[in-house]
């Protein structure tokens, strides 16, 4: 059994105890990377030198008896649209293919004072802007679970890379379900948190008002963990809230009696996968065993969503995405004889067609004369849509139904049909429109032998239910057991 | 004149906060270039603002000053578009939520006073500063101007001559420096100043095609270029040319305006509420408190120099203008000298020194202190006004207490008769021709030996006691 799939406290203590170093963990994470990489191509960028640096060093600490942080010694892999400082970060984009970042996001510093240790960065859809990780500007990464097939996006990279087995824990992004879509397609757990609960310090900005970081993991237990390492107000993100942070780990009690979940109908009506739907419904079977209500309701707006949202991110991109012009960072097209030329050129070969196109969209939508039309009609809906949650989460604990519609899809299915690729977002971009948290368990199998994802979303920084729920789950269940012969 | 001259300006002012209004750097003026930076004023990836509290608290401050509302909840929005000096091609503003609504100052053009109405008054952060390499092989960008805060103060078109346009700019400026929320320095780019302007027939409600007019950088170019602008339009009209909507740089060294951009090439600016802040909500009890700490405003201080002083209303005027001047002297003022008297050595002697050797009162050394003392010992006699001029200027180098320097100096004014009677007889005896000429009626001849005591005195004798004298003498 691959050390990564021991829990977490487990490993802390063998550190503690000196069954084992933070130098064999992190040599187990290379060896495992250079063992499955050439398969699965997770990694943009690794940093073992460090890596390996850093374990001495945590090892040297751990001789002088010195306290051990959270996360520590464990091996991290980082989606590149995190800023790490002196480490590449790409954003899977090739016109920031050099940009080595003179700062640190906020949640890399809060790893850092926990001690983790990362060993890379992850590939993803440029800009985090896609559900199959096909748009990175450099590799196509593979679903460990059968290579033919895509990882999901945008945090493809992370989800396959504890998926492999290639580090013990990740950090993804999550604006339209990119963390959750992911962790499905590849059968682990991933967390979206509370818009506002993870500092956004550091994060490249897809979509201000969506983004958010959150835990990829093997199980919810280290999701748990990872997230009390991450959850804090910061006071260089004027959108953090600042409410109290309650103990993930305690809430983990097992117990899920009288707990009331509500079930959508239109998240397991059309266009979902026969498959998936079964996966889910028995799921639901195992909540009611637990002695859960489960009853099905109604998100009236959920088939605005993906529109909704489609036109509220481009917006926000088309504005965050003009600072790369070539002027200070990143790379700049040396053929132009003028400033304007120097723009299109840059733009032009540095990004590719799925961010041109959201680039387009949004600029569209913020148009003078066609700005109301749009983006101000957009956010209303959106308003309506966080109502229906409000509505829900007053009479229910939480809302549980698929993550996506379907399993995992095989690389370049999709990748030239832009509109059937939005509509996998279905299931997530409700709840990034709402800014509440969710979280992709491991619910099963489809025939084709791809992991089926199990949402479990919750109200408003309440993610000690959501947490609860999804580890009663687990507890009950042997899907996230399974891992992928690689 | 056929036309009616329509002008709405809109100024630019930098705060005076410590720091830039998204992050910490230092907004300090003339440091070295791009020392005055950090990842977020530099728009990396990743970066978020976290807004300035104090740059806030002078924005309310001047809202008030300048008599508009504010509203209990303000935003900060996106104003989208690609320069090298916009690192993040994207300038933080406030568009359609200004912190400052419908005020208004009131101006005065040749003795007639006028009320303009201001629109708005918003926060926004500075751009950077592109320098053009020479040669022209490169252009250089210097960003320790980005994200200084600033805040743009937009008139209603209630101006309807150059004239008034400078007279609101210098009442404007003088209420920003009087708050302390600007140094409103027009040749460091602290204040800087757009206008739009239009001429309609007499009579005729609708407006005319305007043009807007930038690069204007001191006061009075503001008005050349007015005053040019005005003129180019009416020639046009009265031709029965159209005025074509465009945006027009002056130009001085040719002192004209000269066309940048045209209406099709106007941006679009694609405005949005900025996801990265949070709205505005701004406290009553805030506001309030922040209104207790505006000072005595130009207009109200001026009223009170010509009620309380008896000061001549042009007068009041000069010396409210500036907040500087103004201090200076009530701070004269209040060590009981003569207010009539201080008003004209200010306007006078000091003005012209600081015109003349185009420096502020700050660069000089004499206090106000010294100027009064200086004043009250004119008035008791100790010194006579042509000492009293050589004590201003030692005051105005060395800044020393007037007491000191007519110490030091001997300027003490003699005003013992006994030590004149010597000095006047000599006079007398030397000068024969004029002594006829005064007895023989010409009366003003005695000017002359009153010059020629003082000489012998070195300009210490008392002039009023000499002529007394010498006429006693001349009539025995």
């Amino acid at each position: 059994m691959s050390i990564f799939k021991r829990q977490l406290m487990d490993i802390h203590n063998a550190l503690s105890n000196k069954e084992m170093s933070v130098s064999e963990l992190v040599e187990a994470s290379f060896k495992r990377i250079q063992e499955t990489e050439g398969t699965v191509k997770a990694f943009l960028t690794l940093d073992e030198e460090r890596a390996k640096a850093k374990a001495k060093q945590l090892d040297e600490q751990l001789g002088k008896g010195d306290e051990m942080g959270l996360l520590f010694g464990l091996p991290a892999a980082i989606k590149d649209n995190i800023v790490t400082e002196n480490l590449k970060t790409t954003c899977g984009s090739k016109l920031l293919a050099n940009y080595d970042p003179i700062y640190n996001a906020t949640a890399m510093d809060r790893l850092s004072a926990a001690e983790a240790i990362v060993v890379g960065k992850t590939n993803m859809d440029e800009f985090g802007m896609g559900s199959s990780t096909e748009n990175s500007g450099f590799q196509l990464t593979h679903n460990p679970w059968n290579p033919e097939y895509v990882p999901g996006g945008s945090s493809g990279g992370s989800a396959a890379a504890i998926a492999a087995g290639q580090a013990y824990f990740a950090l993804g992004t999550d604006t339209g379900g990119s963390i959750r879509q992911p962790a499905s397609f590849c059968g682990v757990v991933g967390l979206k948190p509370t818009y506002g609960l993870v500092s956004r310090f550091g994060l490249v900005a897809y979509a201000s008002s969506f983004d958010v970081i959150g835990p990829i993991t093997k199980n919810v237990e280290d999701a748990a963990y990872v997230l009390s390492v991450l959850a804090a107000h910061d006071p260089y993100d004027s959108t953090s809230a600042e409410v109290e942070i309650p103990d993930y780990i305690s809430a983990l009690t097992g117990e899920v009696k009288g707990l009331k979940v509500g079930v959508p109908k239109e998240l397991l009506g059309e266009g979902i996968d026969p498959d998936v739907k079964n996966g889910v419904l028995e799921a639901l079977k195992v909540f009611e065993g637990l002695g859960a209500i489960v009853e099905e309701v109604s998100l009236p707006h959920t088939e605005y969503a993906v529109p909704t949202y489609y036109i509220l991110a481009p917006s926000e991109a088309s504005s965050n995405l003009a600072r790369y012009d070539g002027v200070r960072y990143g790379v700049r097209a040396d053929n132009a004889d003028n400033l304007i030329e120097m723009y299109k050129e840059t733009r032009s070969h540095g990004f590719g067609s799925e961010v041109k196109r959201r680039i387009m969209l949004g600029t569209y939508a913020l148009s003078s004369g066609y700005y109301d039309a749009y983006y101000k009609k957009a956010q209303k809906v959106r308003t309506l849509i966080k109502q229906d949650f409000d509505q829900l989460f007053a009479k229910y604990d939480v809302i549980v139904g698929p993550t996506a519609p379907t399993t995992a899809f095989k690389m370049g299915e999709k990748v030239s049909d832009p509109l059937t690729m939005y509509l996998n977002d279905i299931c997530t971009v409700p709840v990034n429109l709402a800014g509440i948290p969710a979280i992709s368990v491991p619910c099963g199998f489809a025939q084709n032998g791809m992991p089926i994802g199990l949402q479990i979303m919750g109200k408003q920084f309440d993610e000690a239910t959501v947490l609860r729920v999804a580890h009663a789950f687990e507890k009950h269940t042997e899907h996230h057991a399974a891992s992928p012969k690689l | 004149m056929k036309y009616e001259t329509v002008i709405g300006l809109e100024v630019h002012a930098e705060l005076s906060t410590n720091s830039k209004i998204f992050c910490g750097c230092s907004t300090e003026f003339g440091a070295p270039p791009n020392t005055h930076t950090c990842p977020i004023c530099l728009g990396h990836p990743g970066v978020l603002p976290v807004l300035n509290q104090r740059a806030v608290e002078f924005a309310i401050k001047a809202s008030l000053a300048l008599n508009c509302t504010v509203p209990e909840e303000s935003k900060f929005d996106r104003k989208n578009y690609f320069y090298p000096d916009s690192p993040k091609a994207y300038q933080i503003s406030q568009y359609d939520q200004p912190i400052g609504q419908n005020g208004w100052i009131d101006i005065e053009v040749n003795g007639e006073k006028k009320r303009i109405g201001i629109t708005r008054l918003h926060l926004e952060e500075d751009a950077g500063k592109l320098v053009h390499a020479e040669g022209g092989y490169a252009s250089l960008v210097d960003f320790n101007r980005v994200g200084v805060p600033l805040v743009e103060i937009v008139s209603e078109p209630d101006i309807r001559t150059p004239e008034e346009a400078r007279a609101y700019l210098e009442k404007l400026r003088s209420i920003l420096q009087y708050c302390e929320v600007s140094d409103v320095k027009m040749e460091q780019g602290s204040l800087r100043c757009d206008a739009n302007i239009s001429l309609r027939p007499f009579g005729q409600e609708a407006f005319g095609t305007k043009a807007e007019l930038k690069n204007m950088n001191s006061f009075r170019n503001v008005q050349r270029g007015l005053e040019y602008e005005q003129q180019r339009q009416a020639e046009l009209l009265d031709k029965g040319e159209k005025v074509v909507q465009e945006t027009r740089r002056w130009d001085d060294a040719n002192a004209r305006t000269l066309s940048m951009r045209g209406k099709e090439e106007a941006h679009d600016y694609r405005y949005f509420p900025d996801p990265d802040l949070i709205k505005l909500k701004i406290d009553r009890e805030w506001v309030e408190s922040i209104r207790a700490t505006i000072p005595e405003l130009p207009d109200t201080r001026e009223a009170r120099y010509t009620e309380e002083y008896g000061l001549p209303h042009a007068d009041a005027a000069v010396l409210t203008a500036s907040k500087d001047i103004s201090d200076f002297f009530q701070e004269a003022v209040n060590t009981g000298a003569d207010p009539k008297a201080v008003a004209n050595w200010i306007m006078g002697e000091l003005m012209a020194h600081l015109n003349a050797s185009q420096l502020e009162l700050k660069d000089v050394k004499i206090t106000a202190t010294g100027l009064g003392e200086m004043i009250n010992l004119l008035e008791k006699g100790t010194i006579s006004s042509k000492i009293a001029k050589t004590v201003f200027k030692e005051m105005i180098e060395t800044g020393k207490a007037p007491a000191k320097i007519v110490e030091e100096k001997g300027l003490v004014q003699i005003s013992d008769e006994g030590a004149l009677v010597k000095i006047i007889s000599e006079v007398i005896a030397a000068n024969p021709q004029s002594v006829a000429d005064f007895k023989a009626g010409k009366t003003q001849a005695i000017g002359f030996l009153v010059g020629q005591v003082m000489k012998a005195t070195k300009g210490k004798a008392n002039p009023g006691l000499v002529n007394k004298m010498l006429q006693e003498e001349l009539n025995k």
